[in-house]
């Protein structure tokens, strides 16, 4: 700001006094201000980083010191790239995605279109609401192993109680066909508040003139529904999506508790792969390789998505 | 009355309310079931079909903290009649207590850690975020930016080198490692959110400050902390809350010493079978604060969600 009433005043003071008065200059302030964090997280964050970069490239194991680390080039890439497994938990990551995704968009749109309808305490229900995505994914998956036991379990209790069938004939956790949609479930359960509360703030950006607009041109409500809400709400929407996406891809917690990644392979999520690849089978160049693949993927959907989120924002 | 075309008549409020506060009950069940079940004797816990109805038991909570061993009814007798009512509780098992568990040693590391960084990122996030917001810094969007990808970051494979570090410096399963370690992945969030509590108050007053003979310094914590206060506050609440709930790297990087409760709470078992009550009265004492900060948060808890991108 050259032309600030500050500046002006810093002109017309003498430069002796301005220093004694002005104390350190914005330039050292900014640097002070600032250098600390970025230093953490470089060390934290990008050292880290490098270090992996370069394990990757080796066969080195944490638990094997004494072993000469030998240069093996693109070999770890290679390997995981080729590796059925791999691709297995892959699978299951994109079926865990693609369903919450879709789920905590549809519940969560919808419970944000009824809040919206302004009845009474609706701040204190969307409060109410919104407890189960703060709490500790680990705790509370911990728990849903308690209400998804076969006989005992509250979950399978309420099935049976609308379905009719016996609660001790179905296992959420440990039949190889319903432990996807058990995690499905636990995680719509915890994260649908988020997706809600996110489409409540774009519901409430719409300014009530558009609707009264179109009220005086007679649209239907149904037609005002698909070209002004929707279309209004959608970079929120985006915005949603790409943190749920980012969230979800790198899960552990919620499911590690939940599943185990169980039975069999059916729930291994590439976070869980790779926790048993690095800190379990102490493959550690192998698994630094992994880790890079997860990063790339995770930077490259990400950006591609920034980039959507962007388009639709300029319309 | 005046008619709006916007107002929804009340018959869809009507719909609309009861439709949510259905959802409400549904989403809340299985935290009441948690509360519940931490009041519930073992037998009751495990009961078919699910007791709705029992008789409250402290028994979750006195096996939380306690250890006990199995002793035969001649030993119990001998031992005397039970002083306390927590000795009554256990002696009804037919055993006796025989130390203190590991779980208020794990929540009071919950608590150092949680604090400990927290306290570190507003600390080093309100200043970056301050110089961000106000001064003219070479590469000012891509430091954002770099600043949020940090988040980006699959805590899984952060923490293989991090592992190797942290044995490096001695660091690991150290309470100053993990309060370092959350700081790092915090600061992202406190400085983004920071930074637009700051943007909204105005320069204006740090002028006037200036021009009344403050420095730079003293215009920063007499004029622009005081107005963020409430904005400090509540990111503090979000950092707080990631940092009682952070699992992936608890669970990696300690075992003993400077292990938090979320990685300690799922290995809590009992005599043949783990101990629901027990599991669900920690759970409980550990996801009832976080409950009350969320509804102190509640105006800003968009805003947290989505690292400033949305404020209403």
């Amino acid at each position: 700001m050259p032309n600030s009433p500050m500046e002006k005043v810093a002109k017309a003071t003498p430069e002796k006094v301005a220093k004694r008065i002005r104390g350190l200059s914005d330039r050292a302030i900014a640097w002070i201000f600032v250098a600390p964090s970025i230093f953490l997280l470089l060390a934290v964050n990008i050292f880290p980083l490098i270090w992996t970069i370069r394990l990757s490239f080796t066969n080195f194991r944490v638990n094997r010191p004494n072993k000469d680390v030998e240069w093996v080039g693109l070999r770890n890439y290679e390997r995981i790239l080729g590796d059925s497994d791999i691709w297995m938990t892959m699978q299951a990551t994109a079926h865990f995605l693609l369903w919450t995704i879709v789920l905590q968009v549809l519940i969560g749109f919808f419970l944000a279109f009824l809040i919206n309808k302004k009845f009474r305490g609706n701040d204190m229900w969307t409060t109410i609401i919104v407890f189960p995505m703060m709490l500790s994914p680990a705790v509370v998956g911990n728990f849903w192993t308690f209400l998804y036991q076969p006989q005992i379990g509250l979950f399978n209790y309420v099935v049976s109680f609308f379905t009719g069938a016996d609660p001790a004939s179905f296992s959420m956790i440990g039949d190889v066909h319903l432990a996807p949609w058990s995690i499905v479930i636990a995680d719509t359960w915890m994260w649908t508040p988020f997706v809600m509360l996110i489409c409540l703030a774009g519901l409430r950006s719409i300014p009530d003139s558009i609707y009264e607009a179109a009220e005086c041109d007679r649209a239907s409500k149904w037609r005002q529904f698909w070209t002004i809400t929707i279309p209004m709400v959608l970079p929120f929407l985006m915005l949603a999506i790409l943190f749920r996406g980012i969230e979800n891809f790198k899960m552990f917690d919620l499911v590690v508790q939940l599943t185990g990644g169980g039975p069999g392979n059916i729930t291994t999520l590439t976070s869980i792969d790779l926790k048993r690849e690095a800190f379990e089978k102490w493959k550690t160049g192998y698994s630094s390789a992994y880790a890079v693949i997860l990063f790339v993927t995770v930077f490259g959907l990400a950006s591609i998505y920034v980039k959507a989120l962007n388009k639709v924002k300029e319309r | 009355m005046s008619y709006s075309v916007t107002e929804p008549s009340s018959r869809t409020k009507w719909f609309a309310g009861s439709m949510v506060i259905l959802y409400a009950i549904i989403t809340l069940l299985p935290l009441v079931w948690i509360i519940a079940t931490g009041f519930k004797s073992p037998s009751d816990a495990i009961a078919y079909p699910p007791k709705v109805v029992f008789t409250p038991s402290l028994e979750g909570y006195v096996n939380l903290f306690t250890e006990r061993t199995r002793v035969t009814p001649q030993m119990l007798e001998e031992a005397g009649e039970p002083t306390k009512w927590y000795d009554k509780i256990v002696h009804e098992q037919g055993a006796v207590i025989s130390g203190k568990s590991r779980y208020g040693e794990r929540f009071f590391n919950s608590v150092i850690i949680g604090f400990g960084s927290t306290l570190l990122c507003m600390i080093l996030g309100t200043a970056a975020a301050y110089a961000f917001s106000r001064f003219r810094i070479p590469l000012k969007d891509d430091l954002l930016f770099f600043i949020l990808s940090t988040r980006m970051m699959p805590p899984i494979a952060v923490s293989i080198p991090i592992f190797l570090m942290f044995r490096q410096l001695g660091l690991n399963d150290t309470h100053l490692g993990m309060i370092l370690l959350y700081t790092a992945v915090n600061l992202s969030l406190s400085v983004w959110l920071l930074k637009g509590f700051i943007d909204e108050i105005p320069i204006e007053y740090e002028e006037a400050a200036l021009i009344d003979g403050y420095t730079r310094f003293q215009a920063f914590y007499k004029v622009v902390l005081p107005q963020a206060a409430t904005g400090i506050a509540s990111t503090a609440i979000f950092c707080l809350i990631f940092a009682w709930n952070e699992y992936a790297f608890a669970v990696l990087l300690t075992s003993g010493t400077a292990q938090t409760a979320p990685p300690f709470i799922p290995t809590i078992i009992g005599v043949g079978g783990k101990d629901w009550p027990a599991v669900a009265a920690g759970a409980t004492i550990f996801l009832v604060p976080v409950m009350v900060f969320t509804i102190l948060l509640r105006k800003h808890l968009l805003r947290g969600i989505t690292f400033g991108a949305v404020r209403k």
